[in-house]
């Protein structure tokens, strides 16, 4: 679009004559020329770009070819030829995995089933953990001990997932002939939580233990480290506002409620919507590193089927089928949950 | 005058103390366990006679690691994969993010559109694994031979850290930018020297982020490193659990120590030299956790 006659013409106040209004020649210019100004401020900034290019070029390969790869799940699966050699299969992959009757879709609907329950059961336990311990930190008065537990119970954060793993296994590991069972097996039997049988024969081989093994090493792990975010709103509260809850008589429960908790509730209300947003992308690492053959009921999800289907096996299209769809249902609660964050608190996550 | 604590109050504080000491104890236990598990003898360990403190203490166990030239392999292979992929990655970010952070940059929506896409939705482990292997033979083909080299360059990159850097560099001034290049700094001076002392913090937290997913890395590392020699320290520990719990191979252990003691022993190592760095990055681990609310 044209600019208005006067934006051409500007009046000299000097000489007192019109001349043509070089900012809005340039204007036009752009307008009429986009892609040679894009061009010319490229060549201008030239080393902008030239950073810009490695990143670029990165997430290029390693983070969107893969997704080229994943016409192969509507292709049949070909050892030797590339994706897009194979021949086309249409949605059949995902009608078996959808569609009940054969053993693959049996399997695929408990990994989804166990996908959701392993995150939905790390909402409701491992969730609330972090903010009660915080609450807790904040009333250790002396910053020597509250420093000492905070470096306790952050402490197994440092772990690798693998060591973690490692010291959970060895901690509920099976007895045999030769050796006893792991020490907190052996404890758990003591107390009599759980039968001497039941422990012998190795809580991690038992589908009954795998979701509570699962949860309790999850806050085991990342409740001290995740209370930080939680701690830094609390202590952030004013102490004015204590001594005014309690000028007018507020109890230590009443203190909690009408002080502590509306303070935190933003940080609480964005913790939670990205904890929900990703409700399924759940670690496959530490799945993968705890579950065996013997507890697939309630340990098998969606990746690790995927890794079982098409890394193991050779069922490339159907495995990529399935975390597809998973991952795509993901994104979208993803996006969803960011969304509503935006709108609630004008905070957006990414 | 000082307030009477109230029963209330008092009431919470017990059941404060209390939950926490015992919380913090259950976090440590399973270390203090595992560093007198590898200490222990054989019959103690086997037995479950080792509770907190070993018991008919010998050092067997960590003779036999230490002699163990695999160990010393993965170890050395660990900290190959930990620096070259935080050098690598960390290049790689700062570029980037210094080039989105600067509003004159066209098609900045896009290209910050093309980083955060990634967060939201990843192809899936075996797309990624059908793009590595192509990736490997690419590598092998221009005569990149080691599998390692595959492992620091094509994983390890996070857009979530890209992001951290660039709004620590939107933060600096604008002023000490236009100061710099009166001065005649060129674009990469006014990086080096302006951008990059400024966000110092954020360089650290980002670079401790990079260094502890590559030094926990073990999925990939596994799939993709063909060479037994040259896998890292978690492949390692986990090929060595998966032996020694193989109930064939524990029926013909005839060591004076237990067989468990030796995975105990292996986990102590490989959280030692972290235990030690720990005093010195804590703040930046701590201080990464408040970047979760980034704005775009």
């Amino acid at each position: 679009m044209k600019g208005k006659a006067a934006d051409y013409l500007v009046l000299d106040p000097s000489s007192g004559t019109y001349h043509e209004n070089p900012e809005q020649v340039v204007r036009d210019d752009v307008e009429k020329h986009y892609w040679l100004h894009v061009g010319r401020t490229i060549v201008k900034d030239w080393r902008l770009y030239v950073m810009l290019i490695p990143t670029l070029l990165v997430f290029l390969f390693w983070r969107y070819l893969p997704m080229y790869e994943l016409l192969g799940s509507f292709k049949v699966s070909d050892e030797i030829k590339p994706v897009s050699q194979q021949l086309f299969a249409g949605f059949s992959y995902f009608k078996t995995l959808l569609v009940g009757g054969s053993g693959l879709s049996t399997d695929f609907w408990r990994a989804m089933r166990n996908t959701f329950l392993l995150s939905f059961y790390g909402l409701c336990f491992g969730f609330p953990m972090p903010i009660i311990l915080a609450l807790f930190f904040n009333e250790v008065r002396s910053n020597i001990a509250r420093s000492v537990y905070q470096v306790l119970t952050y402490l197994p954060k440092f772990m690798s997932t693998v060591v973690m793993t490692s010291l959970v296994t060895m901690l509920v590991k099976q007895g045999s002939l030769t050796s006893g069972m792991g020490i907190l097996s052996q404890f758990l039997s003591n107390i009599g939580l759980i039968s001497k049988d039941v422990a012998q024969g190795g809580l991690l081989n038992n589908p009954n233990f795998f979701r509570g093994i699962y949860q309790i090493s999850g806050i085991w792990e990342s409740a001290g480290y995740d209370s930080i975010v939680f701690f830094a709103a609390i202590i952030a509260i004013s102490p004015t506002s204590y001594e005014a809850a309690q000028i007018d008589g507020a109890n230590k429960m009443a203190q909690m409620r009408y002080v502590v908790l509306p303070s935190i509730l933003s940080t609480i209300v964005i913790m939670l919507i990205t904890r929900i947003g990703s409700l399924l992308n759940i670690g496959y690492e530490k799945v993968l590193l705890l579950y065996n053959t013997n507890t697939y009921v309630t340990a098998d999800v969606v990746s690790t089927f995927a890794q079982r289907y098409g890394l193991q096996g050779a069922a490339k299209g159907i495995a990529s089928a399935a975390e597809m769809m998973n991952n795509v249902i993901g994104m979208l609660l993803v996006i969803g949950a960011n969304t509503i964050a935006r709108k609630a608190t004008d905070v957006s996550l990414y | 005058m000082k307030r009477k604590l109230e029963i209330s109050e008092l009431i919470f504080k017990v059941i404060s103390y209390t939950l926490l000491t015992v919380f913090a104890l259950g976090c440590l236990y399973p270390f203090v366990y595992a560093i007198s598990a590898s200490m222990s003898g054989r019959h103690a360990v086997e037995y479950g006679e080792v509770v907190l403190f070993p018991k008919d203490v010998q050092f067997n166990a960590f003779r036999q690691m230490f002699n163990d030239n695999m160990f010393w392999n993965a170890y050395s292979n660990t900290l190959f994969l930990t620096i070259y992929g935080t050098i690598w990655a960390l290049g790689v970010a700062i570029l980037g993010a210094y080039a989105l952070s600067k509003k004159r940059l066209l098609f900045r929506k896009f290209f910050n559109f093309y980083l955060v896409f990634t967060m939201w939705f990843a192809a899936g482990l075996v797309p990624q694994y059908l793009n590595y292997l192509a990736t490997k033979s690419v590598f092998n083909s221009i005569g990149i031979m080691d599998d390692k080299w595959l492992v620091v360059i094509a994983m390890g990159m996070a857009a979530m850290n890209i992001i951290l850097l660039r709004n620590a560099f939107e933060n600096v001034p604008s002023e000490i930018e236009e100061a710099a290049i009166v001065d005649g700094a060129t674009e990469f001076q006014v990086l080096s020297k302006v951008f990059i002392p400024m966000s110092k913090s954020t360089i650290a937290t980002v670079t401790l982020f990079f260094a502890i997913s590559r030094w926990n890395g073990y999925f990939w590392a596994r799939q993709m490193i063909s060479n037994q020699n040259e896998h890292p320290l978690q492949v390692f520990i986990r090929l060595r659990l998966e032996q020694y719990t193989d109930p064939e191979f524990m029926a013909g252990w005839n060591e004076v120590f237990a067989s468990d003691s030796v995975i105990y022993a292996l986990i102590v190592c490989s959280i030692v030299p972290i235990l030690i760095i720990y005093p010195f990055i804590q703040k930046y681990f701590a201080k990464g956790t408040n970047a979760g609310g980034v704005k775009e």
